[in-house]
């Protein structure tokens, strides 16, 4: 028999002109693979065995909002969102938000380019350092910024010199918020910038265009989706963040609590239709983030043959 | 932004051919070190100031040592119960079409987007015993919310969306070819699930395991409401921290800061070891 | 172990043509059937069909007299190449081809020593320790057929092997199989959409195109006498030309060629002459005659191409023709670009449309 071991790997030569030629390999979705159906005894059993989990784990608590807000009716509910003190709440958060997520975007995306586009020394520490609010107790984010600007802190005693109030006060609300949602724009973005590859923004640069052109003309428009549901997540979580900033806060009613600080005073409180009427509303804001995932997930697929997820 | 320039690490290196990265980098930096550098620099500064025993006792305290288990082992237990349940639902989603399957899988990023204390609340109402399922466990002796099972269960709601959404990619990338190539060579589905599926969703798995399980260590919000508090029992290591802070005692608190930090970022490491291992694996095949 | 398709039918969605309407062949015991069509024309579909992955809408498969159909795929004992190697990664090449022997439940001993005797066929001896990601291309083929063979099929199955590899592998692989073949007279369907390959391997082609088969036989018969304009057309290259029956004959570019009797004049023909069946001479030598079969026209363009030459005719009614002429006549002939030439098409084929001669 003839010897077929080739003399060296095969030549890394762009493959045969059959990949070129439509193929019909289709993935499972699109066609009927009766060979590999599990019985149906079995199908039914693990999708009833999934729903179940969810119900108890997700879907009865996120009921369970609407069901206490709406406990004695939508008079209550609406009275108890309209407390002043809530009122100041809602106010602070979107306030925070609005200096939050913004600050965020533009670092998540320097970062992300940065680390999509370019090779340098300390990429990998930046990739690391950009997840690491992920791995920290929000707790402990909390606390690093009292420590910090607390009056006991390292800068405690130059800030209460110049009479500014970092803890205890809206400014450290912003910081630890900052900190614990500055992943979210970032770690959304990269991927779809990765998966988007170079080629056009290398062309246009062959075509002589400048470094923001490129960026907003090229590259922008490219991963519009994923940086706008990256936005929103952010968005969410600033707004709902409870640990950092009930460690940096103070609690000082209707001045420095968040709606979840409001949330978990109310709850203590006792007035549970109270809570769960503030609560509602962000869990409104959660659902609304849910649904611009599927809307940008859709958007994101029909421009991508296999989908950015 | 001028055309490419390059920070010279060695003579003729650059970072690539797309200009602006000194003002990205510049900025990059700049943000970092405002928001995450300094103030965990600051941790770590304070806690220098603690004489040794002074954290050691601290540290190993009574209360301190069943806060750990509780933070730890609970974590490891919801991890693991993460991972079931991250596998179960991948597979159904991507797998199966059933009515509703587009809502099931946007509802599984809620954990993500729902605020901590809103879901401490929410699961507080249903798990005690004047809620839904609490009460009907209650007939049965078990009990849910304020004892450990309501510390795990809200570390399983936590940790739900990292365990399902590492494992969903590999198996839609997975295809059906190597399962008709084992079917064609006899194989029952049972052993093609064990024997050519399965093996290929360990590295994703285990992946969503670490991050179900650093997002349980360090949750705060969720669990406050459910676990009831009460400390050598149901008391949290950030629970602790919280308390200690609001008695003023720094340097207890930072200590403590400090072992769930360490605690943190072995963990943060063990993720991207496992990356690493499983990029090498995805390599083999 | 000869293998009948018997009315083969599937469509995959309502609202498309189906993938194979009413196919009918048989594969020839110990021989090599290609089924051989461009991309969609239901070969693949067949194929998985064969092997169980599929159900087929109406008809039925026939495996040595046996009816397959309700066999579900894990029990027909078949072989399957596929295409993209679908190799399992995360096991070694030993434990890749090990698999099938596995899952008959073989004892140990047998299992290593089938896969030792597996490995020394394909030629990867020293790489049982292997995983398929550390080989190249053409490795993880040969590995793909050992697992396969592994079990001793009775039947292999063949998606398109090759298509995945650079050339010379898979000109190196083609050999490689026909020898097993030849050793092992395993019966085989392979199916591709090169051409060349079918005609150096098989023992049989049948020819696809939208799903129905066009043509069934040996290679030679397909390629002598083509039995519609696609199979002419899509085996060896062609030169087709459209005309019209007229006068008794059919009228394409300046000629006249039969066609069967009480053809009415007005149909539509069309005329399929392979480049290298063309006579080619310089016009205006002495007794060169223009007959009814003969054309005129003039070189327009000549490209070497090694072993023969191409030439590009423009025939003096405006139809393109191509000519291939062999290195040696042509250098005999000492042809230039511009010059006026008589090429003889007296081999042409002539197709009425719509039904075949």
């Amino acid at each position: 028999m003839a010897d077929l071991a080739p003399a060296r790997p095969a030549p890394s030569l762009p493959v045969s002109e059959s990949d070129t030629l439509p193929t019909r390999r289709v993935k499972a979705k699109a066609r009927t693979r009766p060979a590999l159906r599990g019985s149906l005894l079995v199908r039914i059993s693990l999708i009833a065995l999934a729903l179940a989990f969810l119900a108890l784990v997700v879907l009865l608590p996120l009921a369970a909002v609407f069901a206490q807000a709406l406990e004695k009716g939508v008079g209550a509910y609406l009275r108890a969102i309209r407390q002043p003190e809530t009122m100041a709440a809602i106010r602070l958060t979107l306030l925070t938000a609005l200096l939050v997520v913004p600050l965020n975007t533009v670092f998540g995306v320097a970062a992300a380019w940065l680390i999509a586009k370019y090779r340098f020394w300390g990429r990998n520490l930046l990739i690391t350092l950009i997840d690491l609010p992920f791995s920290v107790s929000p707790v402990i984010a909390g606390l690093i910024f009292v420590l910090l600007f607390g009056s006991q802190g390292l800068c405690g005693q130059w800030l209460s010199d110049h009479d500014i109030k970092i803890v205890f006060a809206t400014p450290g609300i912003v910081l630890a918020t900052a900190f614990v949602t500055f992943p979210f724009v970032a770690r959304e973005v990269l991927p779809a910038l990765q998966a988007a590859g170079n080629a056009e923004e290398e062309a246009a640069l062959v075509l002589g265009a400048s470094g923001w052109r490129l960026f907003f003309r090229v590259t922008l428009p490219k991963i519009r989706w994923a940086l706008i549901y990256g936005i929103i997540l952010c968005n969410a979580r600033a707004m709902g963040e409870f640990g950092a900033v009930s460690v940096v806060s103070g609690h000082i009613r209707g001045v420095t609590n968040t709606v979840p600080l409001q949330v978990e005073i109310l709850y203590n409180e006792y007035d549970f239709v109270g809570a769960f009427a503030v609560a509602s509303l962000l869990t409104l804001v959660a659902l609304a983030t849910l649904v611009v995932k599927k809307v940008a997930e859709r958007f994101q697929n029909a421009r991508n043959v296999e989908g950015w997820r | 932004m001028a055309g490419a320039t390059n920070i010279a690490a060695r003579p003729g290196w650059r970072p690539g051919p797309l200009p602006g990265f000194r003002p990205t980098l510049g900025f990059t930096l700049l943000y970092l070190s405002l928001v995450v550098l300094l103030p965990l620099a600051a941790l770590i500064l304070k806690s220098a100031g603690l004489s040794w025993g002074e954290f050691w006792t601290t540290v190993t305290s009574n209360r301190a040592l069943a806060a750990y288990k509780l933070s730890f082992g609970g974590a490891l237990l919801a991890g693991g119960i993460n991972a079931v349940a991250g596998l179960l639902l991948s597979w159904v989603l991507v797998r199966y079409r059933f009515p509703g399957r587009d809502l099931v899988d946007a509802i599984i990023d809620l954990p993500l987007a729902l605020p901590t204390a809103v879901a401490g609340i929410a699961l507080t109402a249903i798990y005690a015993p004047t809620g839904t399922v609490g009460g009907f466990l209650e007939k049965h002796g078990v009990q849910v919310a304020f004892t450990w099972a309501g510390v795990v269960l809200a570390m399983v709601f936590v940790g739900l969306p990292f365990a399902v959404r590492t494992v969903q990619p590999v198996l839609m990338e997975l295809g059906p070819e190597l399962e008709e190539a084992a079917a064609v060579l006899g194989a029952s589905r049972l052993r093609t699930f064990l024997r050519v599926i399965l093996p290929v969703l360990i590295p994703p798995l285990l992946t969503g395991f670490a991050l179900a399980f650093a997002r349980a260590v360090g949750e705060y919000g969720s669990i406050v409401f459910i676990s009831g508090n009460m400390p050598n029992h149901t008391e949290i290591v950030p629970l602790l921290i919280v308390t200690k802070l609001e008695q003023f005692q720094y340097q207890q608190a930072t200590a403590l800061a400090v072992v769930m930090l360490t605690g943190s970022l072995v963990t943060l490491l063990a993720v991207n070891l496992l990356h690493a291992w499983n990029r090498r694996w995805a390599g083999h095949g | 172990m000869n293998v009948r398709v018997q009315d083969l039918t599937k469509a995959f969605s309502t609202k498309a043509a189906p993938a194979v309407f009413q196919a009918n062949f048989e594969a020839p015991s110990g021989g090599i059937t290609t089924l051989l069509g461009p991309s969609g024309s239901g070969k693949t579909t067949i194929l998985r069909i064969i092997a169980g992955l599929e159900t087929a809408d109406a008809g039925r498969v026939l495996v040595a007299d046996e009816d397959i159909t309700p066999v579900p795929v894990q029990k027909r004992g078949f072989g399957l190449v596929f295409q993209s190697f679908a190799l399992f990664g995360h096991m070694t090449v030993r434990e890749n081809v090990a698999f099938g022997l596995r899952t008959q439940r073989a004892p140990k001993d047998q299992i290593e020593a089938r896969v030792g005797e597996l490995l020394k066929l394909v030629q990867l001896e020293g790489h049982g320790d292997r995983y398929p990601g550390q080989l190249s291309g053409g490795q993880r083929q040969r590995v793909g057929f050992a697992r396969a063979l592994a079990p001793r099929p009775r039947l292999l199955l063949l998606d398109e092997p090759f298509g995945a590899l650079d050339t010379r592998v898979r000109l190196e692989l083609r050999e490689w199989l026909r020898l097993l073949h030849e050793a092992t007279h395993l019966t085989t369907i392979l199916v591709t959409h090169d051409q060349e390959e079918a005609l150096d391997l098989s023992d049989r082609i049948v020819v696809m195109d939208g799903g129905r088969i066009q043509q069934v036989g040996s290679p030679d018969e397909i390629y002598q006498s083509p039995s519609t304009p696609f199979v002419a057309s899509f085996i060896g290259s062609a030169n087709v030309l459209r005309g019209r029956v007229s006068a008794g004959y059919a009228q394409v570019a300046s000629l006249s060629l039969d066609v069967p009797a009480n053809t009415p004049d007005g149909t539509p023909v069309r005329a399929i002459v392979r480049p290298h069946d063309i006579r080619i001479e310089r016009a205006g030598i002495e007794d060169s005659v223009l007959d009814r079969r003969t054309a005129a026209g003039r070189i327009s363009r000549m490209v070497n191409l090694g072993a023969h030459v191409k030439l590009d005719l423009a025939l003096t009614t405006g139809d393109a023709v191509t000519v291939h002429v062999a290195r040696r006549e042509y250098d005999s002939l000492g042809l230039v670009a511009g010059e006026s030439v008589l090429v003889d098409l007296e081999s042409a084929r002539v197709f009425v449309e719509d039904y075949v001669i």
